[in-house]
Formats: structure tokens, C-alpha cells, sequence
């Protein structure tokens, strides 16, 4: 659960979050949609404490993560770029996280949903996109934390990985974890979000259900919903 | 909460030791020691003469190396950084550990590079030894200031060719510029004492303070040089030393501080 409360964030003379409220719910998938430059990144920045907010609060679980760190132990995130120590070998980097939680998590059952066991002594460098962004997810996921941070998960990933990933997402939403993800790919969000949340210019123009998003912007697809606020705001 | 956590710290860095010393970069550097060194050796046939050229190298060389791979390295390594951020970590923890790890990295090939050498050829036996080891000693503090010197200029800059080219100018200015610069007020203001002007610019640049250091050692006047001479005239070999140390030190732990301290406030 993660209650945020009139976020501001200024870059420079960039208002980038104009006074957010936001609560991602456990058991519930929220999903954060907007154009590029809206302000998804820094709201996740934001709640993973990269980014030191000008204004609001933010509380994981009834506490505030104001100059605290600790309080990371209770989220797994996925960034959207896979990058990794290119000398390091797939299970050293997991072997690294672990310590770094202090936590064994759970990476046997993982590594064989997503098929990285024959990769586990390959040199980081030599994995291709896709494979780096399944050691991501197993990154992210494999302690079983109650919060969950997803920006952009489905980037390279392979059909049969991306059913994988749908289903580990469904069953830990079902598990009471509270998950925010951001995607620009709609047919994802219809599939999986609860929550729909639209960043438009540093505000929040709609929260709801993707159902009540699809009314109110009047289509059966919510990929011309989207158009149609997207051309709204230029009309 | 305790403001430091060194047990994160220390796996950051056992880690991008692991990295780091597999990567071919950090080969290439142990092996160019190792031969250059060997070359020398069998070439001058005289310990004393290598090791003044030895430290002719290593004064330029070392600063320029832990110039570029602390940029390289530091710049490379982003994402992963971000990665880390969102673990449960201090941010100080996660940048201190890179550091040290960079230039424990640095400091081991240049170690080995230019230790085995001399040890093949039998240093110990040559009266030389304590010369060898504040030649190192030096090398040793000139790779961690530079690497503290670089990822202080490249967490100021998030634009690569920024960093790399002030990363390159500060190694440039400290190795060629400042000396210029230095020489060329001593000849306008020639008929004015400048000895303690002269004493004081040297603290100021940590590559003139490793030369002083090992000059004061050496103890070859014809080479000390006017500022070494300084030294020498106002501390005497043994305090000039001291100073010269503690200066160093806090050319390392100075760039260090500040670094951490833009590390707390960055939005990533």
C-alpha cells in the first residue's frame, strides 16, 4: 500500500508533478498511463527515493519514506532498461542482490518459469535483451515483496515469457500485493489494470477503471479512449 | 539510524572488484606496466636511473588512467546504479563502494604491474627498497585522488562528453597547465621572495606533491627541482614528508566528501 499525498517535483523550471494524490492499492493492479514527458518517470523515481520530492508526502505502508532507505526492502522494482556489470556472471549478480537484501528469496521456481537456468553461468555481456530483461524479473520479484514498481515490464520480452509474466503479475495481485506499472502497450493495461491512473502535464486527468475510462471518453476501445484525450488536450 | 553502514558498503565494492578485475581494460593496464617495467629494468641496468623514470611515467600515467576509467566506468555503470537505488541501500553506501572499488581495481594492477618486476630483479637486495615503496606509495595515492577527482566531475554532469572532457581538462591542468602556469609567475615576479608562494602552489596540486615526496627521498638535489628544494629549506626531509603526505590525504578525502555530498542531494 502506497499513499501518496500532493507530490511536487520541479526540474529547473520544469513543473513535472503538480501536486499529486495517488493511493496504489494492495491486491490491486495500478496502472500509470500518459504521453512521454508527463511525468510517470518521476513519480516513480519519486516513490523509489531517486528523486527528492520539492513538495507532499509519501507513505509505504503507513509510514513515511522521507529520508529513510530501509523502507526499500519493501519493494521490488523493475526498471525499464536492463543494464548489469558486464564482467559478472547471472547467478554472482543474483548472488550479489541476495546479500545485498540479506534474504535467500525464491530463485529456483523462477528461473525455470522464465527459462534461465542453462544462462546462470554466462558472462552478464553475453545475454540478449530479452533474456536480461527475464534476469530483471527475476530480480525484481524473486523476494516476494508487498510492493511491486513495473516500468515499461514487456519490453523485449518473447510471446511465451510475456504469458509467464502476466500470469506471476495476476498471481502475486491475488497474494495482496499492492503493483504499479506503466506501459504504453494499451492491450496490457485492459488486460490487466484495476486501477487506471492518466498523467497528463504533471496532473492527474483521469483515475478510475479502465471500464469507467472507456465511458467517459467515449469509445469500446480504450486505445481511441486514450486518443481521444490525447487530441482533446490539443483541440 | 546510524548515518553510515559500512557492511554495504564493503559487498558494493567486493562486487565491482569481481567486475572490474575480470574486464580486459584492468588487463590491458597490468600488462602495460608489467612490460614497461621489465623494459626499463633490462635496459638501464641501473635501479636508481629506472626508478626515476619510473616515476616520470607513473606521475603522468597513473592521474590520466584513473581519469578516464573513473569517467568510463562511472558513466557505464549508471543504469546500474539506478538499479541499486532502488534496493535497499544507502545512496553513500552504493557510490563509496564504487569507488573504492574502481580504484582498488587501478591500484592492483598497477601494483602487480610494477612489483613483479622489481621484485624478479631483486629490489630487496639493492638498498633501493624504500625508494620503490614511496614510488608506489605515491602512484598508489595519485590513482585514488584522480578516481575521486573524476566521479566528482561525473555526478555533477549527466552529459557523458561534458564529464569525459572535464575529467581530461582537470588531468591536463594538473599535469602540464598548473606547472606553466606556476613557472611563468616565478619569472615575472622573479625579484620578490617567493619561497612560500612557491611551497604553498605545490599543496595545491597533488601530482607536484607526489614528485616533492619522492624528490625528498631520493634526495638528489640536481633533481629535486626549485620546489622540492623549498621543501626541503623550510620543512627538511622529514616534516617536508609529513606534509607532503597529509596534503595528499586530504586531496583524496576532500574530492570524497564533496562527492558524497552531491550523491545525497541528486535526483537520479
Amino acid at each position: 500500500m502506497i499513499v501518496i499525498n500532493n507530490l511536487q517535483k520541479t526540474f529547473g523550471r520544469n513543473e513535472v508533478l503538480k501536486g499529486i494524490n495517488l493511493n496504489i492499492r494492495d491486491g490491486v493492479i495500478t496502472a500509470v498511463l500518459g504521453p512521454n514527458g508527463s511525468g510517470k518517470t518521476t513519480l516513480i523515481k519519486s516513490i523509489l527515493g531517486m528523486v527528492v520530492p520539492g513538495g507532499g508526502s509519501i507513505e509505504m505502508n503507513g509510514k513515511s519514506i522521507h529520508n529513510d532507505w530501509r523502507y526499500r526492502n519493501q519493494i521490488g522494482y523493475l526498471p525499464q532498461i536492463a543494464r548489469f556489470p558486464e564482467n559478472l556472471k547471472m547467478k554472482e549478480l543474483i548472488r550479489m542482490i541476495k546479500d545485498i537484501r540479506r534474504s535467500e528469496g525464491r530463485v529456483e521456481p523462477l528461473a525455470e518459469t522464465f527459462d534461465l537456468k542453462h544462462a546462470m553461468d554466462k558472462p552478464l555481456r553475453h545475454l540478449s535483451g530479452g533474456t536480461r530483461q527475464k534476469v530483471n524479473i527475476l530480480l525484481a520479484f524473486m523476494f516476494g515483496s508487498p510492493n511491486y514498481i513495473l516500468d515499461e515490464p514487456t519490453a523485449g520480452l518473447d510471446p511465451l515469457s510475456l504469458i509467464r509474466f502476466k500470469e506471476l503479475l495476476i498471481t502475486e495481485k491475488n497474494k495482496g500485493k499492492a503493483i504499479l506499472l506503466t506501459t504504453h502497450i494499451v492491450s496490457l493495461v485492459e488486460e490487466l489494470a484495476d486501477d487506471v491512473i492518466f498523467l497528463l502535464e504533471g496532473n492527474i486527468f483521469f483515475s478510475g477503471s479502465v471500464d469507467e475510462l472507456k465511458s467517459k471518453y467515449g469509445s469500446q476501445k480504450l486505445e481511441h479512449s486514450i486518443a481521444n484525450i490525447l487530441s482533446g488536450r490539443h483541440a | 539510524m546510524r548515518t553510515f553502514y559500512p557492511a554495504d558498503m564493503l559487498k558494493i565494492l567486493k562486487y565491482s572488484l569481481f567486475d572490474l578485475t575480470r574486464s580486459r581494460w584492468t588487463y590491458g593496464y597490468f600488462l602495460f606496466y608489467l612490460i614497461f617495467t621489465f623494459g626499463l629494468l633490462y635496459f638501464s641496468n641501473d635501479v636508481s636511473k629506472a626508478l626515476i623514470s619510473m616515476m616520470n611515467i607513473i606521475l603522468i600515467l597513473n592521474p590520466l588512467i584513473a581519469t578516464l576509467f573513473g569517467a568510463l566506468y562511472f558513466y557505464s555503470s549508471k543504469e546500474f546504479a539506478e538499479l541499486l537505488l532502488a534496493l535497499p541501500l544507502k545512496r553513500s553506501s552504493i557510490f563509496l563502494g564504487k569507488y573504492f572499488g574502481l580504484s582498488l581495481s587501478l591500484s592492483l594492477s598497477y601494483l602487480l604491474g610494477t612489483g613483479i618486476p622489481f621484485a624478479f630483479y631483486g629490489i630487496q637486495a639493492t638498498g633501493q627498497i624504500w625508494n620503490f615503496l614511496l614510488l608506489t606509495i605515491a602512484g598508489l595515492f595519485l590513482t585514488f585522488i584522480f578516481t575521486g577527482l573524476s566521479f566528482l566531475v561525473s555526478i555533477r554532469f549527466e552529459n557523458t562528453i561534458k564529464g569525459f572532457g572535464i575529467s581530461i581538462f582537470i588531468w591536463l591542468f594538473f599535469a602540464i597547465i598548473y606547472d606553466g602556469i606556476f613557472l611563468l609567475t616565478l619569472l615575472i615576479f622573479e625579484q620578490y621572495p617567493l619561497d612560500k608562494y612557491a611551497l604553498i602552489m605545490t599543496l595545491f596540486n597533488p601530482i607536484d606533491l607526489s614528485r616533492v615526496l619522492i624528490m625528498l627521498k631520493l634526495d638528489i638535489s640536481a633533481l629535486m627541482g626549485y620546489t622540492g628544494a623549498v621543501f626541503n629549506k623550510f620543512l627538511g626531509t622529514g616534516m617536508g614528508m609529513i606534509v607532503a603526505f597529509g596534503s595528499l590525504v586530504i586531496w583524496i578525502v576532500v574530492p570524497v566528501f564533496v562527492f558524497t555530498r552531491f550523491v545525497k542531494k541528486k535526483d537520479f
